[in-house]
């Protein structure tokens, strides 16, 4: 692998430890959140500001992750109070409203961004296999936890949340566990982006992003977790792949994302499961011909 | 003077934010769904409105054959993009939107290039003074536009066959149906005149910056979404309110606490605030 790929990889393995953390707070417990790269912006600034301060990179992300999960917790109480499409834009206010801080302060460098980051100390592909095993250990956290009894209440909230109050599903406790842990996650991965780009700016981290890692998981199937990584490599690599698309890449997610609520909500996901549903069903139909 | 003056700024802006949201707040009235894509229509009555009067010289006739064109790409939208996927859950609709959005956005880009277009000869573009206080001639025109289009509207919908089912349908679109209104065509009038706004306003946002460019519906699209939930989602009245409110906000707040927020993020700060405070919006929905 040549320092190009590694890179690629690593952009990847970071995407979905992001992508992973929406699906938590969107795609398991239905929340829909517009702003989820404000939390990444969290993340992300607090481990820069500790890493130049000189502290070591696992203390640096895990500071990233908990700043990312008590802001997470905060607007988490907001969903509390708002629902729906009052909550999807009170979440992309947070967004906003990230941007707008992060760009008037002086100590978090303003429009120039923060440069000049320390490096990981652990060389490209010493890295890489950090971020890779962090992914693995946050995919099986994924799946864990909807199979858990908390991914079942967490399908009550999202299916229908008076419905699940009134079967005594403590639905505000679910919701703010939702957005702690995705929003924590989120925090991950911008404290592996820190070390990684090593030149932070405000814009890395404004409302397209957010869209962006919406479109990973909405594309991916909201949900299920096999279906956001797989749609999060594509999206991810695809505009590397073909140069060509490089320019209108934007244009790009802008179409598949409405092509894909527009034709297939469910996503690749859904996808699969009806092309599975359908190759089974013929199996079954040839074997009772024969 | 000062406070005199930042009032004005903020209520010029104010109204023309009116124009915008009201589109969007009838949208969500009658189908539930967040128009984000409205911004994207928006602009293209910008970049349409600027183009026909480059060519031709006419302030009027370029807002009206883009206000006329916008209005039937909003109808085409809703055919082509919304009815399909009515009956999904509402983030289906909110998501395709962006989408659509963002794609617009491209596409301007793509087609017109990334700086932008200006006019060549700008027009309204004279000052004026009017007790003391110097306003531009394209800013009292956005005023009184935005008054005189808002009146007519509110007017028509009073006092006519078609305002009235309109009004119907947007209560209670069961209950017009089972009255005999045609539910479908209340729908295209819908998208029709809030689209045809949306142009007049890009337009008019035009003129005050002599340009169009490609990311212009970006930052109307998510304040007017702030707007329209501060307005209680789907209230006119609350939405005219809610444009004004803050557009004058915004206004005091850039000079008071600009150093700590910018323009955007003071917007949204106080939807946050307000949203808090009332979850159901500054006024409460129909």
């Amino acid at each position: 692998m040549g320092i190009y790929e590694i890179s690629l990889a690593t952009v990847v393995g970071i995407n979905i430890i992001l992508a992973l953390g929406l699906n938590m707070i969107s795609g398991f417990c239905g929340q829909i959140s517009l702003g989820h790269a404000a939390f990444y912006g969290v993340g992300a600034y607090t481990s820069a500001l500790l890493a130049k301060a000189g502290a070591p990179l696992p203390l640096a992300i895990a500071a990233g992750m908990i700043s990312a999960g008590i802001v997470g917790l905060i607007v988490g109480l907001a969903s509390l109070r708002v629902r729906h499409d009052f909550l999807a834009i009170t979440t992309m206010g947070v967004g906003f409203l990230f941007l707008g801080i992060v760009r008037q302060q002086e100590f978090l460098g303003g429009e120039l961004g923060i440069s000049a980051i320390p490096s990981s100390g652990f060389g490209k592909i010493g890295y890489l296999v950090i971020v890779l095993i962090l992914a693995g250990f946050v995919t099986a956290f994924s799946l864990w936890i909807k199979r858990s009894w908390m991914g079942f209440a967490f399908d009550a909230v999202a299916d229908d949340e008076d419905t699940a109050r009134v079967v005594t599903v403590d639905v505000n406790a679910y919701k703010l566990a939702a957005f702690a842990m995705g929003t924590s996650m989120a925090g991950i991965a911008g404290g592996l982006y820190t070390f990684f780009a090593r030149f932070l700016m405000p814009d890395d981290f404004g409302f397209i992003t957010s869209i962006t890692v919406l479109s990973m998981v909405v594309v991916g199937g909201i949900g299920s977790v096999f279906g956001v990584i797989a749609a999060t490599i594509i999206l991810t690599l695809m505009p590397e792949f073909f140069r060509f698309i490089s320019d209108y890449k934007l244009l790009v997610y802008g179409a598949l994302l409405f092509a894909v609520m527009r034709f297939a909500p469910e996503g690749l996901a859904g996808l699969a499961r009806s092309s599975l549903a359908h190759m089974r069903f013929k199996t079954r139909t040839k074997d009772e011909v024969a | 003077m000062l406070h005199l003056e930042l009032l004005i700024q903020g209520l010029i802006y104010g109204s023309m934010y009116a124009v915008i949201a009201v589109g969007l707040t009838l949208v969500y009235g009658l189908l539930r769904i967040l128009h984000v894509a409205h911004a994207g229509l928006f602009a293209l009555g910008g970049y349409l409105g600027l183009l026909i009067i480059n060519a031709t010289g006419s302030l009027v006739l370029g807002m009206l054959s883009s206000a006329i064109i916008v209005g039937v790409g909003g109808m085409l939208m809703y055919r082509l993009c919304y009815q399909p996927i009515l009956d999904r859950p509402p983030y289906v609709a909110l998501i395709a939107s962006i989408g659509l959005f963002i794609a617009m956005e491209e596409i301007f880009r793509l087609i017109f290039g990334p700086y932008g277009l200006t006019y060549h000869h700008p027009p309204l573009q004279s000052q004026m003074a009017i007790g003391g206080i110097h306003l531009r001639a394209a800013e009292i025109g956005m005023v009184i536009a935005a008054v005189g289009l808002l009146g007519i509207l509110s007017y028509l919908s009073q006092n006519t066959r078609t305002g009235i089912a309109w009004r119907a349908t947007v209560d209670d679109a069961e209950m017009a149906k089972s009255f005999g209104i045609d539910t479908i065509k209340v729908r295209y009038l819908n998208f029709f005149i809030g689209s045809g706004l949306a142009a007049v306003a890009g337009i008019f946002i035009s003129l005050l910056s002599n340009l169009v460019e490609p990311t212009m519906g970006g930052v109307p699209a998510y304040k007017a979404l702030a707007i329209i939930v501060l307005g209680g989602l789907g209230n006119v009245r609350g939405t005219l309110i809610a444009s004004l409110l803050l557009g004058v906000v915004e206004a005091f707040g850039t000079i008071y606490i600009g150093s700590i927020l910018d323009r955007d993020a003071i917007a949204f700060a106080f939807l946050i605030v307000v949203l808090m405070i009332r979850p159901q919006g500054l006024f409460a929905g129909r």
